[in-house]
């Protein structure tokens, strides 16, 4: 039984990890998060802001953070499956109450299950893992038994690909039939009647391949037969003082029962393991249920993506705005428009905190969201699908000195190279502006046309003109030119539009903004 | 019967006459430290005494040396080590039977331990006959096993015990466990329920999942008494599978054959001689068959080195140096002067050690060799002074150099080291000459480790060696003991080199 949420044909291959790094088994080492993200999963949270979005979606719940975490991050780069998980999506948008009962049930049974008392520190005998299999299958039973009924009730409310095949698998694996022979197979396994095993004769003539029988329906005759053929066999009655004999006896029981006990364990940590799969994937549209309420809230539009396949050369959108900036501000903020088909490279300029990077971070978040299958925060959104997606952005000023800064961006973006493909996507922010503008615009020129000549698709945020204006110059068509509004007044509409790179970057404005005011205030 | 070792070609003292004690030269010459390291791990064949008994003829050296060379065939060498391993296992299990408290136990057991046996004996057998083997030692060996694998008695051992084990291994049967009892029938199909399980919940079936089998590693050794008792049920189901088991065990309580067992401990005077000086050939270092003379006095070593040292840098993983020597025409003595730490002493056990070791016919260390098969090798090294002994440290020496004089022939070896070091020089200087006349009359073959220059040069009986010193560097040992005439001055001007002050040097300093 598989839950097929997140692929079509395929599990979720993340959420072992997940579970492991929740369930904090003590013994067990937890597993590095870092280990399920793209190498470069620092920069792409640090420099897109993502963990504004992540909490906002996990809403203090520590699994959903993870999971969305992951998923997001590890975009997907096949469209039938963002497709898939987009219609998913929309189910759960219009089931919300249903989706987050199911959600709720799940996380119940797993909370149960951890209740009834674990495997200790102890080497356990079969007899105690048969057992505490037996309590666990039980309460799984009549957990499987009510997911059944949320399914035959909602079954006709949803239309996703996904949920009907999940619904379906539901019903017909977890008959009533199915169920009550789980229920009597559990009851079997008490063996309140003794057992009967069969064995051969071993290495030092002691017994081997014990194999415990199946005992047949008619429990009662089975047995009666067996006791009156004593005959045939040879009985040895334990003396009540022989400790000794009962301990070995009670060894022998559990040497036999051990390939029963080692069955029924396993197939309670696969149903487990189903409820886990289930809940790590639906978790990521619990997450996306969260979120889609807050930007209701906000009065923000969000739509779903079209898609396009690599090399479309496809970018455009209305009212995409910075979904971060948004919900940390908590009100509508501005958002940006552009028809930009048939680009490779983007650049970006223009007066200083006129939301440049606003743009060309809700650029790249829009893309992660749409590779995860997500809606974006715009009203309406069509890009190309990237294999992957990096970041360079100017880092703060540490304490290093100007040359060491142009070392260490250097040294980011020779990582970078490294991993890129022809169907990459790089951001650059004020990229390689550690040396003077000459040398700078040079290096940024020589590397930016490296990767459009390769097919990488380029954003870059510069104030350094003679770098843009190189490009300009050329007039290449795959490029495009896009600049900071800044109205004649030197007010900011944080709107960005198309436009010729210009050799002042209004930093006056900013000047006199901060001066004047102050000046205001001393008079 | 014929006699019939892998280590001694004709009976000669064997057995009665192997001594408990090892030889009195063993401690001077380090030879005890060898033997113990050769033969740890293997006491349980007590080869000790085969290492204290040197051999007193040239055949009976041949006979090892051809078994050596048989052996040095390395899937020969494995067919033997393989019928060692399995022979180890019978008496491990013959152990094991003698602790065993139940008799259904012993039995079992014991029909493994013969079972053993058989198989390694009619391998061993078939080994050694596809074999290439040209030693006679061998070659007795595999006669006498062709003869004893076909005999009518070994022929029925062994087909007795692979029967009962076949039957054993069809015995099936079922057990009933309750509350406190337990039943013991005959087998009757059913249906394996863990599998059963499986099926119920196949369709939850996601990728391995933890494994919650519990091991059971219970010793085959071991028994309790309900297994007993179960085994005892089991017998009365087949009553007449058991019955053969017991009787197996009455019938063939001897079944190891005599010749057979003392080859198995003889052989590992070779087993345990080639592994031992396997880790020093990984090393480089060199083993020899060296040319065994009893006639001639001629002897030559080249490339030897001291195998008790050897051990030792091999575990601190420095090298050892090795160092050639030799004695023609009328030579007889080698006298070894030289800086202190330079190896002297190492060059003289060495010596004798080459010469034990050959006379129990082993390999030696080094290239090539032709050593001398002495009557007896006799050591004379300094001895710690003992308290309660009433003599001085001289007399001690004198009176023991005596009884060597008293005890030695023509045809032995002496080794001495520093000894009448406890007098003033001219003492020293006289007691050594007289000592040295009496070992030219003898035309003892002797290395003397000594300070005395002059017995280097006393007449062309006498050769003198030197240690060897890295001029620039004085303190720098090279352990190289060389042929060179004595002129106490090697060590003394390389110190002076060091500091300008040589004839050369200080010649020229003048001069400027």
């Amino acid at each position: 039984m598989k839950s097929f949420l997140m692929f079509k044909d395929r599990d979720f291959d993340l959420d072992k990890i997940l579970v492991k790094r929740e369930k904090k088994y003590s013994r067990e080492n937890i597993p590095d998060l870092g280990l399920l993200l793209p190498w470069n999963h620092q920069e792409l949270i640090q420099d897109l802001g993502l963990d504004i979005l992540f909490n906002a979606m996990a809403e203090k719940d520590n699994f959903i953070y993870e999971d969305v975490k992951v998923i997001i991050l590890n975009s997907t780069k096949d469209a039938d499956s963002i497709y898939y998980r987009q219609n998913i999506l929309k189910d759960c948008i219009k089931n919300e109450v249903i989706v987050r009962d199911t959600y709720k049930l799940i996380l119940e049974t797993i909370e149960k299950e951890k209740a009834i008392y674990g495997w200790g520190f102890l080497k356990e005998k079969p007899d105690s893992v048969l057992h505490q299999a037996r309590n666990k299958l039980e309460m799984f039973s009549e957990m499987l038994f009510k997911l059944r009924t949320i399914v035959e009730r909602n079954e006709n409310d949803f239309d996703s690909e996904g949920f009907k095949r999940l619904f379906k698998m539901l019903k017909e694996e977890l008959s009533e039939e199915y169920l009550d022979e789980l229920n009597y197979q559990l009851n079997e396994l008490k063996f309140k009647d003794g057992i009967l095993v069969s064995t051969e004769l071993g290495f030092g003539n002691k017994g081997t391949n014990y194999v415990l029988h199946k005992p047949p329906k008619d429990n009662r005759k089975w047995w009666e037969r067996l006791l009156s053929k004593k005959l045939d066999g040879y009985t040895y009655e334990i003396h009540p003082r022989d400790e000794a004999g009962a301990r070995a006896l009670s060894e022998l029981r559990n040497q036999s029962i051990n390939l029963v006990a080692n069955a029924l364990a396993q197939s309670m940590d696969h149903i487990l393991n189903f409820f886990q799969v289930l809940r790590t994937e639906l978790a990521f549209y619990v997450g996306c249920l969260n979120l889609c309420n807050k930007l209701k809230q906000l009065k923000e539009p969000i739509c779903f993506p079209n898609l396009f396949s690599s090399g479309k050369k496809i970018l455009s959108f209305s009212e995409l705005y910075d979904i971060n900036l948004a919900l940390s501000s908590g009100k509508k903020v501005v958002g940006n428009d552009l028809r930009a088909d048939g680009k490779d490279l983007f650049i970006i300029t223009g007066a200083n905190t006129g939301g440049k990077s606003t743009l060309l971070r809700s650029l790249g978040i829009a893309q992660l969201m749409m590779q995860a299958g997500m809606f974006v925060p715009a009203e309406k959104f069509s890009a190309e699908i990237r294999d992957s997606i990096f970041t360079h952005f100017k880092r703060e000023e540490d304490t290093a000195m100007e040359s060491g800064k142009l070392d260490e961006e250097l040294n980011r973006m020779s990582e970078i190279v490294d991993k890129v493909n022809s169907k990459s996507m790089v951001l650059f922010n004020e990229s390689f502006s550690a040396t003077n503008e000459r040398e700078g615009s040079e290096i940024a020129r020589q590397i930016t046309n490296a990767l459009i000549e390769s097919g990488i698709k380029v954003f870059f945020v510069t104030h350094q003109y003679e770098f843009a204006h190189n490009f300009y110059e050329r007039n290449i068509n795959n490029a495009i030119f896009l600049r900071a509004e800044r109205l004649k007044d030197g007010t900011r509409t944080f709107k960005i539009k198309e436009g010729e790179p210009m050799q002042t970057s209004y930093g006056e404005d900013l000047f006199n903004e901060i001066f004047l005011k102050k000046d205001d205030v001393n008079n | 019967m014929s006699f019939i070792s892998i280590i001694f070609d004709k009976q000669v003292g064997y057995l009665q006459n192997l001594p408990i004690k090892q030889p009195e030269h063993f401690k001077d010459l380090n030879l005890d430290q060898i033997v113990d390291e050769i033969t740890t791990g293997w006491q349980k064949y007590d080869l000790k005494s085969f290492f204290y008994f040197p051999l007193k003829d040239l055949d009976a050296i041949e006979y090892r040396h051809n078994v050596f060379r048989d052996l040095e065939t390395e899937t020969f060498y494995e067919h033997v080590n393989l019928f060692a391993d399995q022979m180890r296992k019978v008496r491990k299990y013959i152990e094991l039977i003698e602790k065993f408290f139940y008799i259904e136990q012993k039995e079992i057991w014991f029909l493994y331990a013969a079972g053993i046996y058989c198989d390694a004996v009619k391998n061993f057998s078939g080994n050694l006959s596809s074999s290439s083997i040209k030693s006679q030692g061998f070659l007795k060996i595999k006669d006498y096993l062709t003869n004893y694998s076909l005999s009518e008695d070994f022929i029925s051992l062994a087909d007795d015990i692979k029967r009962i084990k076949e039957d054993l291994a069809k015995v099936k049967y079922q057990i009933i466990i309750q509350e406190g009892s337990f039943t013991v029938q005959n087998f009757e199909p059913g249906i394996d329920y863990s599998t059963e399980i499986e099926k119920v919940f196949e369709k939850f079936n996601q990728e391995a999942v933890k494994d919650y089998k519990v091991e059971y590693k219970s010793s085959p050794t071991e028994m309790n008494h309900i297994e007993v008792k179960i085994l005892d049920f089991v017998s009365q189901l087949y009553p007449d599978l058991f019955s053969r088991l017991k009787n197996f065990l009455i019938n063939n309580a001897n079944f190891i054959n005599e010749i057979i067992s003392s080859y198995d401990r003889e052989i590992h005077f070779y087993i345990s001689y080639i592994e031992h000086i396997k880790k020093f050939k990984q090393n480089k270092l060199k083993f020899c068959y060296p040319q065994i003379v009893n006639k001639s006095k001629e002897i030559y070593s080249y490339e030897g080195f001291d195998l008790a040292l050897a051990q030792k840098l091999n575990k601190n993983n420095s090298r050892i140096i090795c160092n050639d020597f030799y004695l023609k025409d009328k030579e007889r003595i080698i006298a070894v002067t030289g800086p202190n730490q330079g190896g002297k002493t190492t060059f003289a056990r060495t010596f004798g050690q080459l010469h034990y070791l050959a006379s129990i016919g082993c390999t030696v260390p080094g290239s090539k060799a032709q050593l001398y098969l002495a009557d007896n090798i006799f050591t004379q090294f300094e001895r710690v002074e003992k308290v309660e002994n009433l003599r001085g440290k001289l007399e001690d020496d004198l009176k023991r150099i005596h009884s060597v004089l008293q005890n030695a022939t023509s045809q032995s070896i002496i080794v001495m080291n520093e000894i009448f070091n406890s007098t003033t020089l001219q003492d020293m200087k006289f007691l050594s000459t007289k000592l040295l006349e009496k070992i030219i009359d003898l035309d003892i073959i002797c290395v003397w480790v000594t300070f005395i220059d002059e017995l280097a040069n006393f007449n062309e009986q006498t050769v003198s060696m030197t240690s060897m010193i890295v001029p620039e560097t004085p303190a720098l040992r090279t352990f190289k003991i060389i042929r060179r005439p004595a002129d106490g001055l090697a060590y003394a001007m390389a110190i002076a080199e060091k500091y300008k002050l040589g004839y050369n040097n200080i010649m020229g300093r003048i001069n400027k």
